[in-house]
């Protein structure tokens, strides 16, 4: 057992010595000096922001593997992109086994911070916000990894994008934990991905709070395995402010969590509470799609151990008014179109089904009615999504 | 425009006289350091020895200058672009896609605006290939035009055109060399691929020792300047296939985007006709799909070539202006398949 250890030590410090520490300062010259620190850094270099605000006119870009970028704390050190002219976001990530903490991004003109084929990443304690709040101008995606594997987002704060808080798009092993999404069109959005975990988040005054969709025709297509659970969502009634063209431009305000397409999303343990036009939702990709590989109905989801509070008093689409009128003044708090396959709704509430019957139908078809959604047998739990031990190590 | 392309045609055949030896002027040209173009990272451009004379940009031993059919626009920068490939190497042709050059070779391309005396050298970036891959390094010019220094974080300057309009010039950084000139996260060159270069040019290469052997090309992008003498379709997907396919492609930087914009994708929906945005954000402007046919205002590709806001405008590197000549054949590429 000693002789374990000393050999670990020796490890770690032999590593330790390899690595080299850049300190960045903000002021004159910041964008070129943190950008030539972020160029040359080599694998196993930490970058370190001092506290303090950094003014950027040009969007920020990271290609080394094996780099840590840390602050002083996500109010501490804080990237300002408000007077950015170039570039489509304010931080790009393109190298793997990258860690981001402790900084903040404010007012990017595109996207705060995304990683495109960046394989496990950690994101943790970070702050990506547009100060203005909602606003149609303001940039898509706030936290925004794409095309990767195993993705670590956990203890940040992301509020005023105009399209996802925290977007996760067309990648496989997921867990995006204890972040807390503010005032965004969607606070959390997990699409054409796969064996993701969303739990323990706070989503409030977003237009919806957790969003899993998967869309057609995209290079990578039938996200599932995804597993919502243990958090707060609330309040999330803010109009939608998504520009027009967007697939979140037609979520409606008042949103909890929307399963759109995937198969095997399961909503467990969550507090859901007024949400004004449904806790949880369920449906079938609407638009026309030529796309073999592509699912467009939700498939063997499962709604289980939720709170409820009160909600659906408001629903955000044609016709909801009435709706809600015919249900004694509220929706009830699980509503599905009526195309999902093998639904499980096992909490004591009512369910709404839209009674569609044929995916692309219109709602104006809708003929609403009172289900109770059964599973053709148990479905069952999710795998846990296990990230190498080394991303959580990373942190300690 | 016209007068650079010329100017280079006539560079390379003297550059290739010397290749294939003999004269005595010629042959006195300075040689590359092929030491720099191997290994480090220079700090000054004089140091790879690509040029004889740097301000004029006349080219060192075995180094060729060549021109792309349709060019990337870049605000309306002149671009002067060459290849070096070693002595007694020579590149390959894939196809009528990208040439296959040898390590070693280095590919140059200056960014000028205005002609003769008044010309300002902005910037020239390397790609160079070495034993690990390529990689790509943006050099500022001095005020004095002597020398120009390596970039890595790339810069803002103030840049007046000929045209007497003020813009703010980007020098990318290394790393949006990379993300431009990457394909499966490996830094690639752009532009020479054999069917956006003139027959003529790979002819000359050929005989000058430099082409292996002069490949197929079944279908080339016109020429940019004789674009009104094309088909709208022929005109229009040249130009997105250098300006935009570079990263929408399979394997490019927006490769989630799902939109594939190489001349030859003949999917329509790959294309953007009818295709609803992925990622695209604001950049949507309201609109349902990248290319309502018949309705260039509805589509938005038009919106985002038409824009200049980061976060909006498409591409979204190296472009501070938007391109009229662009712009307007899309425009009317879109227009015209409503009909």
């Amino acid at each position: 057992m000693l002789k374990f250890s000393i050999a670990v030590l020796a490890l770690a410090s032999a590593s330790s010595l390899a690595a080299a520490t850049h300190d960045i300062a903000p002021g004159e010259g910041a964008q070129e000096r943190l950008q030539e620190a972020l160029i040359l850094a080599e694998p196993g270099d930490e970058i370190v922001l001092a506290e303090g605000r950094y003014v950027l006119t040009d969007g920020l870009s990271l290609d080394v593997d094996n780099v840590t970028v840390r602050g002083a704390g996500m109010n501490a050190s804080v990237l300002d992109f408000t007077t950015q002219q170039g570039a489509g976001e304010g931080l790009l990530v393109t190298s793997d086994n990258v860690t981001l903490r402790d900084f903040a991004v404010e007012n990017a003109k595109g996207d705060g911070i995304k990683s495109k084929g960046a394989d496990q990443i950690v994101y943790h304690a970070l702050r990506v916000e547009w100060t203005n709040g909602p606003d149609a101008s303001n940039g898509a995606y706030g936290i925004y990894p794409v095309e990767a594997s195993n993705i670590l987002v956990q203890d940040s704060y992301v509020r005023g994008a105009s399209d996802a808080g925290i977007y996760v798009g067309q990648s496989e092993d997921i867990i995006v934990r204890r972040n807390r999404v503010v005032e965004n069109v969607a606070g959390i959005e997990i699409e054409n991905s796969n064996r993701a975990e969303v739990t323990e988040n706070l989503a409030t005054k977003n237009t919806g709070g957790i969003l899993v969709f998967d869309l057609p025709a995209l290079p990578k297509v039938g996200g599932g395995q995804v597993l919502v659970a243990r958090n707060a969502v609330i309040d999330n009634n803010t109009d939608n402010f998504a520009p027009e063209g967007n697939i979140v431009a037609g979520v409606p305000s008042g949103t909890g969590v929307m399963v759109m397409a995937n198969t095997g999303v399961q909503v467990l343990d969550n507090a859901l509470v007024n949400n004004s036009t449904s806790h949880v939702m369920m449906v079938a990709y609407t638009q026309a799609f030529d796309d073999e590989r592509y699912e467009p109905r939700p498939v063997d989801v499962v709604v289980r151990g939720n709170i409820y509070g009160s909600g659906g008093n408001a629903p955000d689409f044609e016709g909801g008014e009435f709706l809600a009128a015919a249900f004694g003044g509220a929706l009830p708090p699980v509503l599905t179109d009526g195309l999902h396959q093998n639904l499980s709704v096992e909490d004591a509430v009512p369910v709404v089904s839209l009674g569609l019957s044929e995916v692309g139908q219109p709602f104006t078809q809708a003929q609403p009615q009172l289900v109770q959604p059964a599973a053709d047998g148990a479905i069952a739990a999710l795998p846990a999504v296990v990230l190498p031990a080394e991303m959580e190590a990373r942190l300690k | 425009m016209k007068g650079a392309g010329l100017l280079a045609l006539g560079l390379s055949m003297v550059a290739f006289s010397g290749a294939i030896g003999g004269n005595a002027a010629i042959s006195q040209l300075p040689t590359v350091n092929d030491a720099a173009v191997l290994d480090g990272m220079p700090r000054a451009l004089s140091e790879y020895g690509f040029f004889s004379d740097m301000r004029e940009q006349t080219g060192s031993h075995d180094v060729t200058s060549y021109r792309l059919n349709t060019p990337l626009y870049s605000d309306g920068a002149d671009k002067l672009r060459f290849v070096y490939t070693p002595a007694g190497e020579s590149f390959t042709a894939d196809g009528e896609g990208l040439l296959q050059f040898p390590v070693g070779s280095a590919l140059i391309k200056t960014f000028a605006f205005g002609a003769g005396d008044e010309r300002q050298l902005i910037e020239t970036r390397v790609l160079l290939h070495r034993a690990d891959g390529w990689l790509a390094l943006p050099y500022r010019w001095n005020e004095e035009q002597t020398e120009a220094r390596l970039a890595l974080a790339g810069a803002r300057i103030p840049v007046t055109r000929p045209d007497g309009s003020q813009i703010s010039y980007r020098i990318p950084n290394k790393n949006q060399c990379k993300t431009c000139h990457s394909k499966d996260g490996e830094v690639v060159p752009i532009g020479p691929k054999a069917r956006n270069l003139s027959a003529d040019w790979l002819a000359m290469a050929e005989q000058a020792g430099t082409l292996a052997s002069i490949p197929q090309v079944e279908r080339r992008l016109p020429l940019w300047e004789q674009r009104d003498e094309v088909s709208l379709d022929a005109a229009a997907r040249a130009y997105l296939d250098v300006n935009c396919a570079h990263c929408h492609q399979p394997g490019g930087g927006a490769s989630n985007s799902g939109l594939d914009l190489r001349w030859e994708q003949d999917d329509p929906h790959a294309i953007g006709i009818r295709k609803p945005p992925v990622a695209a954000g604001r950049g949507a402007g309201g609109h349902a799909v990248s290319i309502l046919p018949g309705q260039p205002d509805a589509s938005i590709m038009v919106h985002r070539m038409n824009s200049i806001e980061p976060g909006v405008a498409m591409p979204e590197l190296g472009k501070g202006t938007i391109d009229p000549e662009g712009l307007d054949i899309v425009s009317r590429w879109i227009a015209e398949m409503g009909q």
